[in-house]
């Protein structure tokens, strides 16, 4: 029924708009300028980047992408199970899934600009969340440019890649499973930890690498929320890329963040193998 | 009957793309590019309803460094632009920039005799200037009782977590420059390094290093110092009076925004009308008018109302002192990169 001719534009898209800026990424990398425009080939780029200085900002990235992971997985998994227990049981009185997992679509549908600029009216010093606190009498906190801000807007940002994946694994875990067990003795918590837990790993696995490499390689958040106070790794290929003069800088900087991207991913996919529940994909 | 519907969306396509160029033939379209809410709204508008065979491709940037890249690059036949002082010098350095042909430009005369012939543009061959203005210390005169008169205000352990900074390597490493008592575009690897060291001393008072948001922040209350250029200045002014504006008596950085034709352009002359249009004194009222900034044109800025003109931060008298301790950034390639990384280092200090 499908016809290869179907494929051709997608093919051409990616090798206009993937292929071809990949290649001259490369091509930037390995070569260095000079004032009249000549290149040749160069390994410096790279070796610039083995200073403290940018290890450090590498180091930094991969810091606030892991606690980013682990705050969207300590708040998304147990939304997302809560939404699948309750779509199956809708399912199992014959009722399509209800609506609730759209109000964690929904914010996606609004322009990101927005999304990020109401952050600042909650948390800024007078903000919503400062004048609740005083409502309250608790002391007055102030987020607004600090870590913690970073990884509220990437926690706040990226959580739905977090979500979906593992709601639509739970969903199509087996009811029969879970009473099987009950029916065996086990009580909530072992039913949550030997059954559901390790059988929606698939879906944990594939949240993780969802959030983890846009939070890694983010740098607008980043800059927003921390007020430019410190650098990611996406701060600084931006910084670098925009400046003409160290462009191939900027250019290996983002090959090696790719290679690590794929480094992650192969660990990631490793990971998963290990607890065999490949033939759940 | 599939390859059949395929051809015949095929030949739709190449028709509709015919009569698309077609359409549009009859009119000279003019690129201009300008930074992003730099221009009246109306004025396009009534620029196409004097000269009707041209239509206006008006596109925006957010920086100069991007306009550069986009027209380095020629990715579009761009016929006007707007960079800034620097970005000229550069350029025009690197033949970018098309002569004007000033007879076709009789509304130069109106441009600030001052802003003529500046540093970056020495024979003013290439360019007709727009809107100048300063950098300086934009405060709250609730947080700040004493007098800011200097750079220094922004090292004081007083005013930890109530300063802001633009985000912007140039800017910042020139007011450390003047800080240490050197000039904005030193290039001497010691004073580049006494600003480094200030910048980074200085990273632990700082609130934040950002863009736009420093107004915001400003006009909320939300800190006590902040740098900003003077046309955002009086903006915040108007929105929260307890806001003044101070340019540091050791001098600060002045610049200015200027018309250009690019290499890039294919309706030079179509481009000469344009800027002429947009010299025009009614015309360049109602642009000064709108975006607050310091027109550049002369006659129009004596149509402005009193208590704006007579503004001396918003145009301050430019007597030979003042010409003196200003000063305009200028092109250093070499010294680009040394930017950038100086930067790198106080945000991960």
């Amino acid at each position: 029924m499908y016809k290869k001719s179907l494929s051709y534009p997608h093919l051409v898209w990616m090798t206009l708009f993937v292929v071809a800026p990949m290649l001259l990424i490369f091509f930037y990398a390995f070569t260095h300028s000079d004032s009249n425009g000549a290149a040749g080939f160069t390994l410096d780029n790279f070796t610039k980047f083995v200073e403290p200085l940018y290890i450090k900002v590498m180091l930094n990235s991969i810091w606030i992408a892991l606690l980013s992971v682990v705050f969207c997985l300590l708040f998304g998994y147990p939304v997302a199970m809560i939404l699948a227990n309750k779509d199956r049981r809708r399912a199992s009185l014959g009722k399509k899934p209800g609506g609730l997992l759209m109000l964690f679509v929904m914010p996606m549908w609004m322009n990101v600009m927005l999304r990020l600029y109401s952050w600042l009216t909650i948390l800024q010093p007078d903000g919503l969340l400062n004048r609740f606190l005083n409502l309250l009498g608790l002391p007055q906190v102030n987020l607004m440019y600090t870590y913690s801000a970073v990884v509220l807007g990437i926690v706040y940002d990226f959580i739905p890649f977090m979500i979906m994946p593992i709601y639509s694994v739970l969903i199509k875990i087996d009811e029969s499973v879970i009473e099987a067990a009950q029916d065996l003795g086990a009580n909530k918590y072992k039913v949550f930890f030997k059954v559901i837990l390790p059988l929606s790993m698939p879906g944990v696995v594939s949240g993780i690498t969802m959030v983890f490499l846009p939070a890694l390689t983010s740098f607008y958040i980043s800059d927003f929320f921390s007020g430019g106070q410190f650098m990611l790794i996406g701060n600084l290929i931006e910084k670098n890329f925009k400046n003409p003069d160290l462009r191939n800088f900027g250019s290996a900087i983002s090959i090696i963040l790719m290679a690590f991207a794929f480094l992650s991913m192969h660990v990631m996919k490793i990971f998963n193998k290990s607890n065999r529940q490949m033939d759940m994909f | 009957m599939k390859k059949f519907l395929s051809v015949t969306l095929a030949m739709v396509f190449c028709m509709v793309c015919i009569i698309g160029t077609f359409g549009c033939s009859s009119k000279t379209k003019l690129f201009v590019y300008n930074v992003g809410d730099y221009i009246h709204p109306d004025v396009v508008d009534m620029f196409e309803e004097e000269y009707p065979d041209i239509k206006v491709v008006y596109e925006m940037f957010d920086s100069v460094e991007e306009m550069y890249m986009k027209v380095s690059n020629a990715t579009s036949p761009y016929d006007v632009i707007v960079p800034s002082d620097y970005m000229i010098e550069q350029m025009i350095d690197e033949g970018l920039l098309n002569k004007i042909n000033f007879d076709n430009v009789p509304n130069y005369k109106n441009i600030d005799s001052n802003m003529k012939n500046l540093s970056f543009d020495p024979n003013g061959e290439y360019t007709v200037p727009y809107m100048w203005g300063t950098m300086g210390i934009l405060y709250n005169k609730t947080m700040v009782d004493e007098e800011v008169n200097s750079w220094d205000i922004l090292w004081d352990e007083k005013y930890k977590d109530n300063i802001f900074m633009l985000n912007q390597e140039r800017d910042m490493v020139s007011i450390a420059l003047k800080k240490c008592g050197y000039s904005m575009n030193s290039d001497n690897p010691d004073e580049l390094k006494a600003a480094e060291q200030a910048l980074i001393e200085q990273s632990s008072l700082v609130k934040a290093y950002c863009g736009d948001e420093i107004k915001d922040n400003m006009i909320n209350g939300n800190a006590a110092l902040a740098i900003v250029w003077s046309g955002d200045a009086y903006f915040c002014i108007e929105q929260n009076p307890d806001l003044a504006y101070a340019i540091p008596d050791e001098g600060s950085n002045l610049w200015f925004d200027c018309m250009a034709i690019p290499t890039t352009s294919t309706h030079q002359e179509e481009a000469e009308k344009f800027i002429d249009f947009m010299s025009r004194p009614d015309i360049a009222k109602l642009n000064a008018e709108y975006i607050g900034y310091s027109t550049a044109n002369y006659a129009a800025k004596e149509l402005l109302p009193d208590e704006v003109k007579n503004d001396i931060l918003r145009y301050p008298e430019l007597t030979d002192e003042f010409k003196l301790k200003m000063e305009i950034f200028a092109y250093n390639k070499e010294r680009n990169a040394k930017l950038t990384d100086i930067w790198t280092k106080v945000l991960n200090s």
